[in-house]
């Protein structure tokens, strides 16, 4: 239990063939739009897509939302229930795709704990520490938004806010909805560091949403694997498990693929 | 004048100086004990005037319904299951544990954050890293290991009722059938339970030893430490 170790998130880069683009930001940045429209994009291409989003892993999501709906998830316990969610979708769903060649798009990363978390009084160090086993992502979109054009998309079109996601239990305000201006106006400002320490590409989302989806588009054309429209036994080329061997020597025909053991 | 640490930064807004309680821990391996010295302890203390309050793995409120989920269908990831189990940990101390330090219990825990750390180095987690998820965890007055090595474990375990599942880290598994893995495993365990002993200073028990003899030790240990002076509230 030594206090937490130097190596955090971000330190070890493993490299994988597939890629992974994350998209951040506050309710009602519009990032989840933006990740929709490059999803189409990336498939028109041919490249096979992955959607990971954040609190879904199916086993953890109840016992998330039965800490939520009993409000008795404190800073600690909201940060590690969500950590537990994360990774096992990063054991079940995103190191396998990446494995695969696949293309990765996730709602939310490790970041959205690191603003969360750290508003709840969390420490900074250990956060980053507890996501240390998250991979690296290929890059990273911080949907900048100013605060009242968030609110406005958010509180003009939806009923009610939950406990949790209004910041409730920080105890800023007795109000729902003053609570949830000041906690989003927190979050906003850890967005902000963590812009500068791990190197997040910034995108004006007040911009109209063709326009964004154009520079994301553009952003990551650089980092796509080379050849579109490609058969997975290109994808996997790279990977020497998969490779037929080389030097089998030509079967007739007519043999049968594989002789059966008796 | 003792206080309570955590061993890294601690819980948000935790004073520590509220805490007045005493923290024991019972730990050792599956199937060695532990259950039935914590039962006999807490007998012994009420006994003595002290209240008593006792807790476990698993037992949290939030999360233990969903491991038990997740260990039915084995379908968690291995690393999500050692944050499932940090999670109910983090919950029991904060919702069961400190309470009832700060009403000045006698907190009595079968199994800590060190079984949890070494199943997870045991599953492939990189000790600094599990270490550091749990450096949240507050300092125990005492950690009484219960040490036993598998060879007399297994024949223990059968008169039990035989293998488990999880117990023979068949989830890795490390070995052909429940038996082979099981000696595989918990040796693992054991392994790691004995450095994390070195590192955090347990006080060791031979597990082989009669139930009463270790009962008395343990007692004859407690008591001496609760008799070695009360933590006063708000004492710095």
């Amino acid at each position: 239990m030594n206090p937490v170790s130097e190596r955090r998130f971000g330190v070890n880069r493993r490299e994988y063939p597939g890629r992974l683009f994350v998209v951040e930001g506050i309710d009602g940045s519009g990032k989840s739009t933006q990740l929709t429209l490059l999803a189409q994009f990336l498939r028109g291409k041919g490249y096979p897509v992955i959607f990971s989003e954040w609190n879904s892993s199916p086993i953890v999501k109840t016992t998330t939302s039965r800490g939520k709906k009993r409000k008795i998830l404190t800073p600690i316990t909201f940060s590690l229930i969500h950590a537990t969610d994360f990774s096992d979708r990063i054991e079940r769903e995103i190191i396998p795709a990446l494995k695969a060649g696949g293309i990765v798009l996730a709602d939310r990363y490790v970041y959205t704990a690191f603003a969360r978390d750290c508003v709840r009084g969390v420490d900074r160090g250990w956060v980053r520490s507890l996501y240390r086993f998250a991979p690296v992502p290929t890059m990273s979109f911080y949907f900048r938004t100013p605060l009242d054009i968030a609110l406005k998309r958010i509180l003009s079109g939806r009923p009610k806010l939950k406990w949790y996601e209004a910041g409730m239990d920080l105890e800023l305000h007795s109000d729902v909805i003053d609570s949830y201006v000041l906690f989003q106006r927190r979050i906003l400002e850890e967005y902000e560091l963590l812009v500068e320490e791990f190197n997040l590409s910034v995108m004006d989302a007040t911009l109209p949403v063709e326009i964004q989806q154009k520079q994301l588009r553009d952003a990551i054309r650089p980092f796509l694997p080379k050849r579109e429209r490609v058969a997975p036994e290109t994808w996997l080329a790279g990977d020497p498990r998969l490779a037929k061997p080389a030097a089998a020597p030509a079967a007739p025909t007519t043999a049968p693929a594989r002789e059966v053991g008796r | 004048m003792r206080r309570f640490e955590s061993y890294g930064e601690g819980v948000p807004n935790l004073d520590l100086s509220e805490l007045s309680g005493w923290l024991i821990v019972v730990e050792g391996t599956d199937g060695v004990g532990r259950s039935t010295q914590v039962s006999r302890l807490r007998g012994v203390l009420e006994r003595m005037g002290y209240a008593v309050a006792e807790t476990g793995l698993s037992r949290s409120d939030l999360a233990s319904r969903g491991i038990r989920r997740a260990k039915e269908g084995n379908t968690l990831g291995s690393n999500a299951f050692n944050l499932f189990y940090a999670t109910d940990f983090a919950d029991r101390l904060e919702r069961q544990i400190l309470p009832a330090l700060r009403a000045g219990f006698v907190m009595l825990t079968d199994r800590y954050v060190y079984s949890l750390i070494a199943r997870a180095i045991v599953r492939g987690a990189d000790p600094d890293w599990i270490k550091s998820v749990f450096s949240f965890s507050l300092k125990p007055d005492a950690v009484f290991y219960l040490r036993i090595e598998v060879e007399d474990l297994v024949p223990r375990v059968l008169a039990e009722g035989g293998f488990d599942y999880w117990e023979s880290g068949m989830d890795l598994p490390m070995g052909e059938d429940l038996y082979d893995s099981f000696v595989n495993y918990q040796r693992k365990v054991i392994h790691e339970l004995d450095r994390l002993s070195a590192e955090y200073g347990f006080e060791t028990l031979d597990a082989t030893r009669p139930i009463d003899e270790n009962a008395e030790i343990l007692e004859e240990r407690i008591s001496r430490l609760l008799r070695s002076g009360s933590r006063v509230v708000g004492a710095t």
